[in-house]
């Protein structure tokens, strides 16, 4: 034993996922992902056509949430079905490709909160993965974006909402650290995303009242913060019962706005009322209501609450099985991966994955397409630091999460025109007079940090003139066109238009570029099985194949030929040396024709030099051949010793490996390797030359080590060295060795 | 300009520049939200549709009305008369599943203690 901590429990304390917290699991604190043993049994009685018990509650005793759900949210005419269904039965019917997902939310609809918390604890995660990606309502999978910033900087808000747009978000949300700039950020993120693209919804996150009153104004198109909790106790808390959320839900519905309610596991736990149920148990009466009072979909995996989840055992597991719980009621679901529940890149990808590989109507209910720090929900699960990655993942398995590769000029000409089109539209609407050199940095910025010529106060102002004038998104549209936005004027007026036509409030409702809405109604979730359901437009999937960062071959040869040099030329055909100090310096068929740079970003030439330098170091004369008929480095080397006179021969391909032959070894032998070509650098190449001059006068060379690093060198680097081997493939032929002069 | 859904956008956006076009232009009818409800239903989502059926009977209903009547069926906002009351003047206006969804809220708030006791 040592006395104090072993070194390896030391570094292992240090790594980043041991800054989350870990509970153990406290049913009594409702820290306790499933199956609480104060969860209830499954029970429904109806008697006369009326809900008398659920799930082990006499009515008399229903609490406000029993109450609304039992009176409004269970199809009586299937309960007695599906109340006996075995939970098992239930479950395969869910996973299996073979049972349509209108059967499943045709009895599910006659389910209890305890019996389909039951059903779906049942499913593991690869079965969570499987239903999920028949159980979504919208065939066609999405994407939401956070945009926000520590300032409320309109300008910056519009910047990065026709960058969201870009990046193919469908749906913005956005929400303020000063509750009164509120309806300056709706006005400014939704001008900024009707940039950005035709048809992209955008609400402000407020508090319900005055969400509602930004909605009735036009100046957001849908609305998703309306909470609703799984005990009596945190629905109130939260100033709320079931019944002021169902009169709000069709409030929104009377003014034609897309609404959906927000619940996620953890939160009642978090506010110290979970009564000692399980999350996901509470979570099922949270989605039980969301239907009972008539929204169209339900944003929940926990949400703020998804690090409490996160904390026990298998609470990540919950969140994905809340998502899907959701579909089985026949709702949108926009699945969380919202707050970060991790500080480790590794355990918010796990918890993400299986989610971004089946689907859903909006992966993440919140991706901050802003950076971390501009985050005003908080930081996210996903973030401005991780749009390429998602993208490269998208590539990586061939699925569609919803966003797409923005070109860098593209988005440049978005952003210049976002914020003049605010700057114009507050201008003529006298809201604020915003400057050019907040302007220009604005278009600029990857963050409010990059504006430090932001005016704190004009936002406010600016809401303050919107909120006593009454101002509409109709006056909004008024000024873009007056202002020379027309494009921009129509887009807006279209999603007004929207609203008199009301198909977008059907259920998982979004659209598309040309204004065609894509929802439950007209763009149904088919999915039985291989073949069937989703499957991107080969237009989308080259849009998800196309990273920004791929290159091809004809790509390398370009940008090889940036580099080209003409101090090499060839001399004449190479013949053999009789000088005891003549090494030659074999190179492969590409130098000195198509690649020039090596992959440490040494010119060849400069390589060259090195090597002759270090030659010459030890006394010894340098001569470069150039080995035509072989990329092989073995016999480049080995062709190299043949022709010199000391027998010693020095290998390099154009990438940079190098390595030292004598005459008389087999080819795939060798004196010494230089392997990690994008690691050797120019003081490693002169040793080399140097230990090729001992080896040629017989003397002991220095020992030479590859550089080590714990960089993922082969996945920088070997899809570019596929390019470069095909590069000296072209160029070798059966030209003899043929000898280059150094100018 | 009467019926948004008909006219094309450039003739929409004609009117806002003839400032003919207001917020009041793009408001759903009851009976579009009717016809919504049906489809709700044709897709098995009965809740839905009586949502929008709901709706259908607030879209008269003046924004600031509609707002204080939310904030009527908060907790501990309204008395049992109140709430009444509010239900009685939707009811009379043909609003008739919003006055009941008023009324057993005033049943169940009394129960569980959620009026406004003074």
């Amino acid at each position: 034993m040592t006395a104090g901590r072993l070194g390896r429990f030391r570094f292992m304390d240090q790594q980043r996922v041991n800054l989350d917290g870990f509970a153990v699991e406290d049913a009594a604190l409702g820290l306790v992902a499933f199956g609480s043993p104060d969860d209830p049994e499954p029970s429904l009685v109806v008697r006369d056509g009326r809900v008398v018990e659920l799930d082990g509650r006499a009515e008399a005793d229903f609490d406000v949430v029993d109450e609304f759900v039992a009176r409004h949210g269970i199809d009586l005419d299937v309960a007695d079905e599906a109340m006996s269904t075995p939970d098992l039965a239930l479950a395969r019917m869910l996973v299996d490709p073979g049972v349509p997902r209108a059967e499943v939310v045709r009895l599910v609809a006659g389910t209890t909160p305890a019996k389909l918390a039951r059903v779906l604890t049942l499913l593991r995660p690869a079965e969570l993965t499987m239903a999920m990606t028949k159980m979504r309502a919208r065939r066609t999978p999405s994407n939401q974006a956070h945009v926000t910033n520590r300032s409320d900087d309109p300008l910056l808000l519009a910047a990065d909402a026709a960058t969201a747009a870009a990046f193919g978000f469908r749906e913005i949300e956005t929400t303020v650290p000063v509750a009164g700039d509120a309806p300056s950020n709706a006005v400014a993120v939704s001008v900024g995303a009707a940039v950005g693209s035709p048809g992209v919804l955008v609400q402000c996150s407020v508090e319900e009242a005055t969400e509602l009153a930004l909605g009735m104004r036009g100046l957001v198109s849908y609305a998703e913060t309306v909470s609703l909790y799984g005990t009596e106790q945190i629905f109130v808390d939260g100033d709320d019962t079931p019944w002021s959320k169902a009169f709000l839900t069709s409030a929104y519905a009377s003014r034609g706005v897309k609404m959906r309610v927000t619940s996620g596991g953890g939160a009642e736990a978090l506010m110290g009322g979970a009564e000692g149920r399980s999350m996901f148990y509470l979570e099922a009466r949270c989605v039980a209501l969301a239907r009972a009072i008539g929204a169209q979909g339900v944003q929940n995996g926990g949400i703020d609450s998804a690090s409490v989840a996160g904390a026990v055992p298998r609470g990540v597991r919950s969140l994905m099985a809340e998502n899907l719980m959701v579909m089985a009621r026949g709702l949108e679901a926009c699945t969380g991966n919202d707050a970060l529940m991790s500080e480790s890149d590794v355990r918010r990808t796990s918890r993400t994955m299986p989610i971004f590989l089946a689907g859903t109507d909006f992966v993440c209910s919140g991706f901050g397409s802003i950076q971390r720090y501009d985050n005003m929900f908080g930081p996210s699960q996903w973030n401005a630091e991780d749009i390429d990655d998602y993208l490269v993942m998208q590539r990586d398995w061939g699925v569609d999460g919803g966003l797409r590769t923005a070109e860098h000029d593209d988005v440049a000409r978005l952003r210049q025109r976002a914020v003049e089109a605010v700057q114009a539209v507050y201008r003529h609407l006298g809201l604020a007079d915003l400057d050019d050199v907040w302007a220009a940095q604005a278009v600029d910025a990857a963050g409010s940090k990059d504006v430090p010529a932001a005016d704190l106060m004009a936002p406010l102002t600016a809401s303050r003139m919107i909120t006593e004038t009454g101002l509409t998104m109709v006056d909004v549209v008024a000024a873009l066109d007056v202002c020379g936005f027309d494009e921009e004027a129509r887009r807006l007026l279209r999603l007004l238009r929207a609203r008199v036509a009301g198909d977008y409030l059907q259920t998982a409702a979004i659209f598309d570029e040309d204004f065609g809405v894509l929802s439950l109604v007209t763009d149904p979730n088919d999915y039985a099985g291989p073949g069937t359901g989703y499957e991107p437009t080969p237009a989308r999937q080259a849009q998800i194949d196309a990273v920004r960062q791929q290159r091809s071959v004809a790509d390398l040869r370009a940008e090889q030929a940036h580099g080209a040099s003409d101090r090499l030329r060839v001399v004449g055909p190479a013949a053999a040396g009789s000088d005891p100090r003549d090494v030659v310096i074999g190179v492969s068929p590409a130098v000195g024709r198509a690649i020039w740079t090596t992959l440490s970003g040494l010119a060849v030439v400069d390589v060259l030099d090195e090597l002759l330098a270090g030659l010459e170091e030890e006394g010894c004369r340098g001569r470069i051949v150039r080995v035509n008929d072989t990329i092989d480095l073995g016999l480049v080397g080995l062709t190299a010793a043949r022709l010199a006179g000391s027998g010693i021969g020095i290998g390099l391909q154009a990438k940079g490996t190098a390595l030292i032959h004598r005459r008389d070894l087999s080819p795939l032998a060798n004196l010494e390797l230089y392997s990690v070509a994008p690691t050797v650098d120019g003081p490693l190449y002169r040793l080399l030359g140097s230990n090729a001059g001992r080896h040629a006068k017989g003397a002991t060379p220095e020992p030479a080590r590859n550089p080590y690093s714990d960089e993922a060198i082969e996945a920088r680097y070997h899809t570019k060295v596929v390019s470069l081997v095909a590069i000296e493939r072209t160029c070798s032929g059966t030209t003899p060795p043929e000898q280059l002069e150094l100018a | 300009m009467t019926d948004p859904l008909d006219a094309d956008v450039d003739a929409l956006l004609e009117g806002v520049r003839a400032a003919t076009v207001s917020m009041d232009d793009f408001r759903i009818t009851p009976d579009t939200l009717r016809h919504q409800a049906g489809v709700a239903r044709t897709h098995a989502n009965g809740q839905l549709a009586e949502n929008f059926e709901r709706a259908a009977e607030l879209v008269d209903v003046p924004d600031a009305e509609v707002l204080a009547l939310y904030e009527l069926l908060r907790p501990r906002r309204a008395t049992a008369d109140e709430l009444e009351e509010a239900a009685a003047s939707l009811e009379a206006r043909g609003a008739v599943r919003n006055a009941a969804l008023v009324r057993e809220a005033a049943a169940v708030h009394a129960r569980r203690g959620l009026l406004r006791t003074r």
